[in-house]
């Protein structure tokens, strides 16, 4: 079984919004037709988006963390929006796990957006479809590009690689070590939804040195206490001849 | 939740039919065992289903209101198996069949024998009919509640008692109506409905109270710290990744201020229980306008309680929408 999925890094992430253009970009541009927006230019723009970078504070001034957090569909593994839909537009597919949306059968009840706790699911005010990310089903299959480009494209778009893509199912793959190795959680897991999306925590790194580690235990003009114990700011042997 | 006039529609006119519909099963079925005088078949069973109907169809209408594409509509039926709301599409129009048949029954007094039941008494179509449009009344209830009741993430729906106050309140406006409506076409069942009506409004109104309670104690599931992942205290959202609208904003967020929702309350907890009640007690002498006042009063306050149902509902997905730069 295979379940693609993305790994975001939020040590990496910077907010720099080029995953949100460049997704709005290619899905707009797709077969499906566009993601509208209505008062593009005006005083409050709306518009379908299926991945947005939100920016949250943790902690309290001074000392304070920025967090951009890029959020999209999370393509449950037992995603609560498919159950409920009452014509089967949204399903899941065996082949890869992806979570999507028919949208030539979707009636546009909004029901499955309410059925998802991540707020995932958009209503296209235009076509009057339920949308939401694809994972870029239509790029990742196909044929004619490079293997490299065969990625969904906010992936392809993130200056800081934050965002890693593959099948979390394969042990091997980069982003099941990614989520093993770098403590990927997933989001919500009080609900039993279990997101294939995973994110990865900030990180400090952080060497610990011990009062012994500064000063040189074996340090020759101490050991026998043949001369009085120099001060800590005096150099060491080491300093002053090359042995 | 935003609420939505099609599904607030919907759901009181439907709940409203249901309980008429019951209202006039119950009164043919204590006819029929001589505990009620007989009513006039024609203008009390058939006018009262056409009344019934009137009020699906209406609902039915308001339902496409809610809809992107509603023609695609019959594609609905499809997933019974694991939605509700496929469901109540398949339960409504079989319901909306029955009731059409049950006053047909009575309109063309089409009352053939079909076989008698121990005691002797008869049984006629319109007595299958009523049996199968009282199950799928309740199984219409049950559709229409557990559409919200289902939802876990919603803590305030996720409860039996929804479906309780689905049953009581559809069934107490329904009563209400059939007492008001027998108060014209059968006064002499006036006193058994509007007893019937004011027995549902006060079990409807310690159903409704209850949950009142229930959700006033409800300690949020999700927080920002499960929302976003990190364990801290104090987070602060400082942008949600854009200044205009979006459909995250409009639908999850009732957008009324804190003293309207109040005033909604309290509204529907006057309109649809003890108002109705005062006015269902002093018509049950046959008072036409009391009983039409009571139903009408019941029904504005119920659209106002539908309403409420929808704005007191906080969807976990508000958590990261709570500040725009």
């Amino acid at each position: 079984m295979t379940q693609l999925a993305l790994v975001i890094d939020l040590n990496v992430c910077v907010g720099c919004q080029a995953c949100v253009t460049s997704c709005k970009e290619w899905n707009t541009s797709g077969s499906a037709g566009p993601m509208v927006d209505q008062n593009p230019y005006g005083a409050d723009p709306t518009g379908t988006f299926f991945n947005r970078v939100q920016t949250f504070e943790v902690g309290e001034f001074p000392n304070t963390e920025t967090v951009h957090f890029p959020k999209s569909c999370l393509h449950c593994e037992d995603p609560p929006c498919v159950p409920v839909c009452p014509t089967g537009a949204s399903y899941k597919r065996k082949e890869d796990g992806i979570v999507l949306v028919d949208y030539d059968k979707c009636i546009g009840c909004k029901y499955c957006s309410w059925a998802c706790p991540y707020g995932a699911r958009e209503l296209d005010e235009q076509q009057q479809v339920m949308k939401k990310c694809t994972l870029c089903v239509d790029r990742i299959y196909d044929m004619t590009m490079d293997a490299d480009d065969r990625k969904p494209s906010c992936v392809k778009a993130c200056p800081t690689s934050a965002r890693l893509f593959g099948d979390i199912h394969d042990p091997q793959s980069a982003v099941s070590i990614a989520i093993r190795e770098g403590g990927g959680y997933a989001l919500m897991p009080e609900w039993g939804t279990h997101p294939a999306n995973h994110y990865l925590p900030r990180r400090k790194t952080r060497i610990t040195i011990h009062e012994d580690e500064l000063e040189r235990a074996d340090n020759p003009l101490k050991v026998d206490r043949q001369l009085p114990r120099p001060a800590m700011s005096e150099p060491t042997l080491d300093d002053v001849t090359t042995w | 939740m935003h609420p939505a006039f099609s599904v607030i529609f919907l759901t009181t006119l439907i709940g409203a039919a249901q309980g008429l519909f019951l209202a006039l099963f119950t009164a043919q079925s204590y006819a029929a065992f001589k505990l009620l005088p007989q009513p006039d078949a024609h203008a009390f069973y058939g006018q009262g289903s056409l009344l019934a109907l009137l009020l699906l169809v209406a609902g039915l209408v308001a339902s496409f209101f809610h809809l992107g594409h509603p023609e695609r509509a019959w594609r609905t039926a499809t997933k019974w198996r694991t939605s509700w709301l496929s469901r109540e599409v398949i339960v409504l129009p079989a319901f909306m069949g029955v009731v059409f048949l049950y006053g047909l029954a009575h309109w063309l007094d089409w009352h053939p024998v079909l076989m008698t039941l121990p005691g002797g008494l008869p049984v006629d179509p319109s007595a299958i009919l009523g049996v199968a449009g009282t199950l799928l009344a309740f199984a219409l209830f049950v559709c229409t509640a557990m559409i919200y009741a289902c939802l876990k993430f919603l803590a305030e729906w996720h409860s039996p008692l929804t479906v309780v106050n689905y049953i009581l309140l559809g069934g107490a406006s329904g009563f209400t109506l059939a007492a008001a409506f027998a108060a014209a076409t059968a006064p002499e069942l006036v006193g058994f409905l509007a007893g019937w009506a004011a027995i549902i409004t006060v079990l409807g109104l310690l159903s409704r109270g209850a949950s009142l309670v229930r959700n006033a104690r409800l300690k949020p599931k999700s927080t920002l710290q499960t929302a976003i992942g990190i364990k801290h205290p104090k987070i602060a959202q400082k942008t949600q990744g854009f200044m205009g609208g979006s459909f995250n904003t409009r639908e999850f967020f009732h957008g009324q201020p804190v003293a309207v929702l109040r005033g909604v309350k309290w509204f529907f907890l006057l309109a649809v229980f003890p108002l109705p009640l005062l006015l269902l007690l002093s018509g049950m002498q046959g008072g036409i306008g009391l009983l039409v006042a009571a139903f009408v009063v019941q029904y504005a306050g119920l659209l106002a309680e539908r309403w409420y149902f929808f704005a007191q509902a906080n969807h976990p997905q508000n958590l990261y929408y709570q500040s725009i730069a």
